[in-house]
């Protein structure tokens, strides 16, 4: 083993840091609403990203209750379909994903996890937040506007994005999307500024990158994807808002509009999907790297083993945020582009696989033979271990050129995108909700409760969009509000579409079930202690629970370890912490 | 998109260099104890603020790179007139790049302590920043006056919404102008005001590399320039 230890007896004395450094709120309004502490700022985060997500719960309700009961619920007309499906995609996908994992875990759990008494620019990340306030109002207030809402897609596509024929295109709502839009980025590159620089100045001493835990590694990966990837959803934006008000032509072509020439001519759609997928490729790792780098962590602990692999789960993150800049097109493969750049854009779709299989690999080598503790958090870890690769498989199937064709715009691909970046972080954001409540709230989560939702949650995911494939083998196109009388669709699919629907109420209903909990144990739930699941990073090594601001009292913690000291032999305990100091033990190597 | 793909290449390569100096190839669980690196951050470390600074700069970068990745791919279409370049645009470029010397004389200043010269430098700057911004404004005059309006011509639209968005940041380092020259003014201790001017130097630089490129961009060397490399590469 590599000697790090000479001329050091055990511990060496913390840094002490002068009070002065931090911030110290005055009254009450800036200690919990205008806060600039990163821990109610990741509350307040998740509980408005968690609200907007339940409008956008609804929103599915509703869509799926068009498509399983065509022509029962008249107040279902096509244009709110389309409003309904365009709103809840760009909800789940942007406002409650992309904020609850970067705005709420990134902000808990950075400056903890690596040791910091808080971010590196308090007021910026406070303001972070405010501004994302704004634009999910911004986004509620289109419900509310006239005409309604955007229906456009959530990929926002023009030309018919900002014409007449599309729900909001002509009125409010696309406007209101767009800016609602603009502000998110702006109040995020504020926030991702903080994520970043934190990681890069704030570690505590012995903290060294390779020390950090995957968690952090995940979701430092994923913000320096996004502040680079959301500009390119920016210019779209401003692009699209000149030609929806301004009358530019950057994407809209010569076109006539109800029987009326449009003064605009010559603009590319194209040039817009380009510019949305250069940003949205990426947004799919955005959210899936904060997921693989919790669930890493989920394992090792309630496994009890070291990460398998760890120098190989860093890399894969990093290789796999590197690659997903580069594939973009693969959304694209039926927008008549050069086949050639189709070819060139599969491969590196299908690159991109291998470094996802290595982590799908050593989680399951992470688990292999290990002391394996099935409470929630790995209950939900290991179905997003299942959920993942299924989506995964299929991701395989449409990075095709070939057999993407065939298979664009239906229900394939809807099963697909829904497993691998819906389900997959979801069950990771449920997981590591049931973990670190404990430590935000000091009181376990209901575990009767919590088991309903898991089982609930985790088989009707499977049951909704598990037979989605086969609806989409089918066929059956995907936007469209019914299918009337269709001869390649049979009737035994619409009953398939009736059973889904019924499924996915129930599953929303058990999501009621899991925000009860939340609430109910706030206040009944069984007292944690500061440390529940015997883990060994530094969110649990907190002098008080929930952990006060500062969160660590007067001095700083020392690292003096990696993240995934379990079942160490030889050690007292089956977790050594990372701010342990070494008592001149033998480690695992020296024994060996 | 050959643009914004370069810069992400020259950003790939700047974290390949720094995760490389981390060492990225250890063996974390055979290390235990305060392992050297892990003591030895701090001391010669940029300051926090010129870090964030420098990730600012980078999404920023990544903004112009796609707009001007967006201005390539628009200007092939057959409806697109380059538009002229007005001589007072010359003339601006002459004034940021006078401001980028300024800026630049006050952080020598700043850091040989010559209190009087960064307060001179500070607000040469600002007024020099503003005389920019106020010629920006009336050479988007002359051109609404001589009947380039926004709409009449993609090139047009680009011209104006490149130069909007560079303008904003041209504001925004204004405002970081006054902050500083006002803590220049109360005598704030000198580190902080140091680390300030410093500040205000990186972001204006840039600006001005920024206009330098857009410049090129919108005078047509800039696609001469990628014509060039085309033709040697093929």
């Amino acid at each position: 083993m590599v000697d790090t230890r000479s001329g050091m007896e055990g511990a060496v004395r913390p840094a002490e840091v002068e009070d002065v450094e931090l911030y110290h709120p005055h009254s009450w309004w800036t200690r919990y609403v205008f806060s600039q502490d990163a821990k109610i700022i990741a509350i307040q985060y998740a509980a408005t990203a968690i609200a907007i997500g339940m409008v956008a719960l609804v929103l599915s309700w509703l869509m799926r209750l068009q498509l399983g009961f065509p022509g029962y619920f008249t107040f279902i007309d096509v244009e709110r379909y389309y409003q309904f499906i365009t709103m809840h995609g760009m909800i789940m996908v942007i406002y409650l994903l992309t904020a609850l994992f970067l705005g709420g875990f990134g902000n808990y759990l950075i400056p903890l996890m690596l040791g910091a008494r808080d971010m590196v620019f308090p007021y910026a990340n406070m303001l972070s937040y405010w501004i994302y306030l704004l634009a999910v109002v911004v986004l509620a207030a289109s419900f509310f506007a006239p005409g309604g809402p955007t229906g456009a897609g959530w990929t926002l596509y023009p030309p018919q994005a900002i014409l007449s024929g599309t729900p909001g295109g002509r009125d409010w709502g696309i406007i209101l999307m767009l800016v609602s839009l603009i502000i998110f980025i702006i109040g995020f590159t504020m926030g991702g500024l903080n994520y970043v620089v934190t990681v890069l100045q704030g570690r505590a001493r012995g903290m060294t990158l390779m020390r950090m835990p995957l968690t952090v590694w995940g979701i430092f990966t994923a913000t320096v994807m996004a502040l680079l990837a959301f500009p390119a959803l920016f210019v779209a934006c401003v692009m699209m808002l000149f030609d929806r008000l301004l009358g530019t032509s950057f994407f809209m072509p010569a076109i006539v509009e109800m029987g009326e020439k449009l003064t605009q001519q010559g603009g590319s759609p194209i040039l817009f999907q380009h510019l949305f997928w250069f940003f949205g490729h990426p947004e799919v790792y955005i959210v899936a790297l904060p997921a693989f780098g919790i669930v890493s962590d989920l394992i090792s602990t309630h496994a009890r083993k070291n990460i398998f692999g760890y120098r190989m789960m860093v890399w894969a993150i990093v290789i796999i945020g590197a690659l997903s800049f580069i594939v973009w097109a693969h959304h694209m493969y039926v927008s008549g582009m050069n086949p050639k750049f189709g070819f060139f854009f599969a491969t590196t779709t299908l690159i991109i696989a291998v470094p996802t299989a290595i982590k799908v690999y050593n989680w399951v080598l992470t688990l292999w033979r290990a002391d394996i503790h099935l409470t929630l958090p790995m209950l939900f870890a290991l179905a997003f271990i299942v959920t993942f690769v299924n989506g995964g498989l299929t991701g395989l199937f449409l990075g095709n050129v070939v057999v993407d064709v065939p298979l664009s715009d239906t229900m394939f691909v809807v099963a697909h995108f829904h497993m691998v970046m819906g389900i997959a972080p979801i069950m990771v954001i449920f997981g590591a909700i049931y973990h670190w409540y404990p430590k935000i709230t000091g009181r376990m989560l209901n575990e009767l409760m919590g088991q309903i939702h898991f089982w609930v949650t985790f088989i009707g995911a499977y049951a909704i969009f598990f037979p989605m494939h086969y609806l989409g083998l089918l066929g059956m196109p995907r936007r469209y509000y019914e299918m009337g009388d269709t001869a390649f669709v049979p009737a035994s699919a619409h009953t398939l579409n009736e059973f889904i629907t019924i499924v996915a109420l129930i599953v929303g209903a058990a999501q009621i079930l899991f925000l009860f909990n939340l609430v109910w144990s706030l206040f009944k739930g069984r007292e944690a202690g500061g440390n529940p699941w015997r883990a060994t990073t530094l969110e649990w090594q907190t002098p008080q629970t929930p952990p006060a601001h500062g969160n660590w009292g007067k001095e700083l913690p020392v690292v003096y370890r990696w993240a995934y000291d379990y079942s160490v032999p030889g050690a007292p305990e089956d977790f050594i912490p990372q701010n342990q100091p070494p008592t001149g033990r033998l480690t695992r190597e020296a024994t060996a | 998109m050959t643009p914004i793909l370069v810069f992400m290449g020259i950003l790939a390569a700047i974290m390949i260099w720094w995760l490389a100096r981390h060492r990225i190839a250890s063996k974390p669980w055979m290390e235990v104890g305060l392992t050297s690196a892990g003591i030895d951050r701090g001391g010669a470390a940029p300051p926090t603020a010129k870090i964030g600074m420098g990730v600012f700069l980078a999404v920023v970068g990544a903004l112009f790179s796609l707009l001007t990745s967006a201005y390539f791919m628009r200007m092939n279409a057959s409806d697109w007139w380059a538009m002229p370049v007005p001589w007072l645009l010359w003339v601006n470029t002459a004034v940021l790049a006078a401001n980028s010397v300024a800026i630049q004389w006050a952080a020598v200043s700043a850091r040989r302590g010559q209190h009087e010269s960064v307060r001179i430098g500070l607000v040469g700057s600002f007024v020099l920043g503003g005389a920019f911004l106020a010629g920006q404004l009336l050479v988007w005059r002359q051109l609404v006056d001589t009947g380039y309006l926004l709409t009449t011509n993609p090139a047009n639209s680009f011209f104006y919404l490149i130069t909007g968005l560079h303008g904003l940041h041209i504001v925004g380092g204004l405002v970081g102008l006054v902050r500083t020259t006002a803590h220049a003014y109360d005598g704030s201790d000198a580190r902080s005001l140091r680390l300030g001017v410093d500040l205000c130097a990186m972001y204006w630089h840039f600006m001005f590399f920024v206009w330098l490129v857009l410049l090129a961009l919108f005078s047509g060397y800039a696609s001469d320039f990628v014509e060039i490399c085309r033709q040697l590469v093929t």
